[in-house]
């Protein structure tokens, strides 16, 4: 049971992060609605990775024992580096949709202009 | 943001060099330990960061020009990318690890089991984790540069 | 090893490796002369294309090639990135690299005002790296790399007009669309790794029992796959990227959204092959019904549009219905057992991915000249064009036969295909891509109409033909359209059969791969 927790986490943030991105209507919101997501999937690849008791796969001076799994691991990080492209990305469009519209209400943004 | 106090910017000046090599620290020990390029990179344009938030965002962008940043960011990302060229022309397929059991720079193969850290192994590993770090130190220090100083603009007007 | 071998051997990752390197060395040569910079990145660009086509050439006569990366030996090949390379694979890899080109080569004139043009061909050059990587790979986790790569690169070049709110705005929605799409991609290879202890595409359909947890990532991915290729009813991001992105920038995005299409295809015939052609046929009645639903909505809100640009969007998600309704026929068709009918279809939905790429590219690009010519894009302020530019009229019409499916032109083959397919499967459907194919017809007629018969009108009066390079790109497509159009037998034969042939064959696929691991 004590190993589904992670799992229940997820679920609880990727449902989280959806809800931030369908029902806020302020842009940063939905940005970190995404990241939320993301924490999930990612949360949800190392979770995959652990076994029961394991070590962090390091040989270096390693006490010896089993070891989780390295690939989720590998997964992970290129998963977060990608995120922090997208973030940035994501962040960076809001600021010049703020500087041409005043505000971040995706109600109110994409109204006439020029 | 046009800087901070005076305290700011001293406890600053004295740790930033702490940060940095702790930075280049995670950078070379990449294929020894958790980290490498991207890990290393980020503490190290976090410590960027830190004097960009201290010294405010324009008299930052004075002393680094975000040209220089993007010509160092596309260097890291050409350096990775000829490494692995590289394999190819060494070794026998693209990304190919042509370096281990040569005995040159970081060529020696470790000792089998575990045992105490040699820095002097893994190939092109080390060697790709410095174009990562350099791409990852310009990218990320570019882009909140550019963030910050477009906010500081707006600020102004 | 002589160099020939050395160079076909080695030419999947040169195909992705080289735009990559060329995307990095863009700006350098930028520092330089801005001439210098265009003419590297489209010589780049001639490069990949040479090497897609030799690459295609050896697949189609000696079958699936693949490439490991880094490895000394094949001691451990189910944790190494490998590229699989099949007929599918390049027939989406050609259609990528000519709309590359001729991006490339339009845009020197197009984009020539703008500022941060070396930031534009990088992430040019990125985007093409990224959907041939899509369409190369053998591997899942590297397929969401390559996804995102693509995602990210696009997003930037739709909102490329960064003082235009709206362009910002569409960039905005698209990136959102895409991450949410890419995470989910991510979280279904969770669960196959989770339950296959596997990335590879071809372990992963070797191996795959069709669980609960798989339908719930089939699910997933086919969501995520659909929203990035402009599937009805999540294609609400596709006429804002479309229309709000510079014209040779929605010439590459095309490809992108097909190399999406491209995935759909890979799961759906390949890791999920062995037990959609087992189990009924949902799946390709859903595919069916997605592409009546898209046809229809695509043109039906198309009529509406009064700016050029979205009408074109609209269109073209009209055309994406037809693919999908080829393909989901041809899936129909062919469960329980392969048929020559069920291949008809499947040939006509692969042979129009081509098609629709050459002419919705077309139109795009001659929105674009006549934005580039009088910076307009409403089609009720345009009007009497056709006394100015004379060519670029002549290219719409072409494409307009194209886009309409009329003879002589490559969307008369390919829509042949489909409709007789379908008439097989249910009358109602052919006779309903029929009716949406005149209406198509009947818009750009209108288009053609208003914005280049007519009354001369003053304002217009300067109006002059677009540079050469602009023209040169537009001939390109004209004069693929045109050859296909007329000799579809030889495309069929030799590029397209393979390709829908490679498709079925699910089991040379992940044969391949399992000869290379010896068994697993």
């Amino acid at each position: 049971m004590i190993f589904n927790f992670p799992f229940i986490a997820v679920a609880a943030l990727i449902i989280v992060g959806l809800y931030a991105v369908v029902f806020r209507k302020n842009l940063i919101k939905m940005i970190i609605g995404i990241t939320i997501i993301e924490s999930g999937v990612n949360l949800f690849l190392i979770t995959l990775g652990y076994r029961e008791g394991s070590i962090a796969p390091i040989y270096t001076s390693s006490p010896g024992g089993i070891m989780s799994l390295p690939v989720p691991q590998a997964l992970t990080l290129t998963s977060i580096v990608i995120g922090v492209a997208v973030l940035a990305l994501m962040l960076s469009l809001v600021i010049h949709i703020y500087r041409h519209y005043n505000t971040l209400d995706v109600r109110k943004i994409g109204g006439d202009e020029e | 943001m046009s800087g901070m106090s005076k305290i700011v910017k001293t406890i600053t000046s004295i740790s930033i060099p702490f940060i940095l090599i702790y930075g280049l620290y995670v950078i070379a020990h990449g294929h020894l330990t958790p980290g490498g390029g991207f890990q290393g990179g980020a503490i190290f344009a976090s410590g960027l960061v830190m004097v960009l938030v201290a010294y405010g965002s324009v008299w930052t962008m004075e002393k680094i020009k975000e040209k220089n940043l993007t010509m160092l960011e596309s260097l890291g990302a050409f350096c990775f990318i000829l490494i692995a060229f590289l394999g190819l022309v060494f070794g026998t397929v693209f990304f190919n690890n042509y370096l281990v059991g040569s005995n040159s720079i970081f060529g020696t193969v470790p000792a089998a089991g575990s045992g105490l850290a040699d820095i002097n192994t893994a190939g092109v590993i080390p060697l790709m984790n410095f174009a990562v770090g350099l791409k990852v130190i310009a990218g990320l220090f570019a882009i909140v540069l550019v963030m910050a100083y477009a906010i500081s603009k707006k600020e102004e007007k | 090893m002589n160099a020939l071998e050395f160079f076909v051997v080695n030419s999947p990752i040169f195909a992705v490796a080289i735009p990559l390197l060329g995307a990095f060395l863009t700006p350098i040569f930028g520092m330089i002369n801005d001439k210098l910079r265009n003419v590297f990145a489209i010589f780049i660009m001639i490069i990949t294309t040479g090497i897609v086509f030799a690459l295609s050439y050896d697949v189609v006569t000696n079958g699936i090639r693949t490439y490991i990366f880094g490895a000394q030996d094949l001691s451990l090949p189910v944790v190494r990135i490998l590229f699989e390379v099949d007929a599918m694979s390049c027939f989406m890899a050609i259609i990528s690299v000519i709309l590359a080109v001729v991006a490339l080569i339009y845009s020197w004139a197009f984009m020539k005002e703008n500022t941060g043009l070396d930031k534009y061909y990088t992430l040019l050059l990125l985007m093409t790296t990224g959907m041939l990587g899509m369409e190369l790979t053998g591997d899942m986790f590297n397929f969401f790399v390559f996804l995102e790569i693509t995602s990210i690169s696009s997003a930037a070049l739709v909102a490329f007009w960064i003082n235009r709110g709206k362009s910002v705005e569409a960039g905005f929605k698209y990136i959102v669309i895409s991450t949410i799409g890419a995470l989910f991609v991510l979280f279904s290879i969770a669960l196959f790794y989770g339950q296959y202890n596997a990335l590879n595409m071809a372990i992963i359909a070797n191996s795959i029992q069709f669980t609960f947890l798989d339908k719930i990532a089939l699910v997933l991915l086919i969501g995520a796959l659909a929203m990035k290729a402009g599937i009805v009813p999540l294609h609400m991001w596709l006429p804002d990227a479309y229309s709000k992105a510079p014209s040779s920038v929605t010439l590459v995005l095309v490809a992108a959204t097909q190399a999406s299409l491209y995935g759909l295809l890979r799961l759906c015939f390949t890791i999920y092959g062995n037990m959609i052609t087992l189990s009924p046929v949902s799946i390709g009645w859903l595919l069916v019904l997605f592409g009546i639903v898209t046809i229809l909505l695509g043109v039906i809100m198309a009529i509406a549009q009064t700016d050029l640009k979205r009408l074109i969007a609209f269109a073209a998600v009209g055309e994406i219905g037809y693919m999908i309704l080829g393909i989901g026929t041809g899936l129909v068709t062919m469960s329980p057992s392969i048929s020559a009918a069920g291949l008809t279809a499947l040939k006509g939905g692969i042979f129009h991915i081509m098609n629709d790429a050459l002419d919705i590219g077309l139109m795009f690009l001659v929105a674009g000249a006549i934005f580039y010519a009088t910076r307009e894009t409403s089609l009720d302020r345009l009007g009497g064009l056709a006394r100015n530019m004379k060519y670029t009229t002549a290219f719409f019409i072409i494409g307009l036969l194209a886009v309409s499916g009329l003879p002589p032109m490559n969307g008369f083959a390919s829509k042949l295909l489909i409709y007789e397919s379908t008439y097989q499967l249910n009358p109602i459907l052919a006779i309903i891509a029929i009716l949406a194919s005149i209406l198509l017809l009947a818009i750009f007629v209108k288009v053609l109409h208003s914005a280049f018969l007519g009354p001369a009108l003053p304002r217009f009066n300067e109006v002059k033909e677009v540079p050469k390079s602009m023209l040169f790109a537009m001939a390109i497509i004209a004069g693929i359209i045109i050859v296909f159009g007329v000799f579809p037998d030889i495309i069929i034969t030799n590029i397209v059969e393979p390709a829908a042939n490679a498709l079925v064959n699910n089991a040379g696929y992940i044969s391949k791969i399992l000869s290379l691991t010896g068994g697993a």
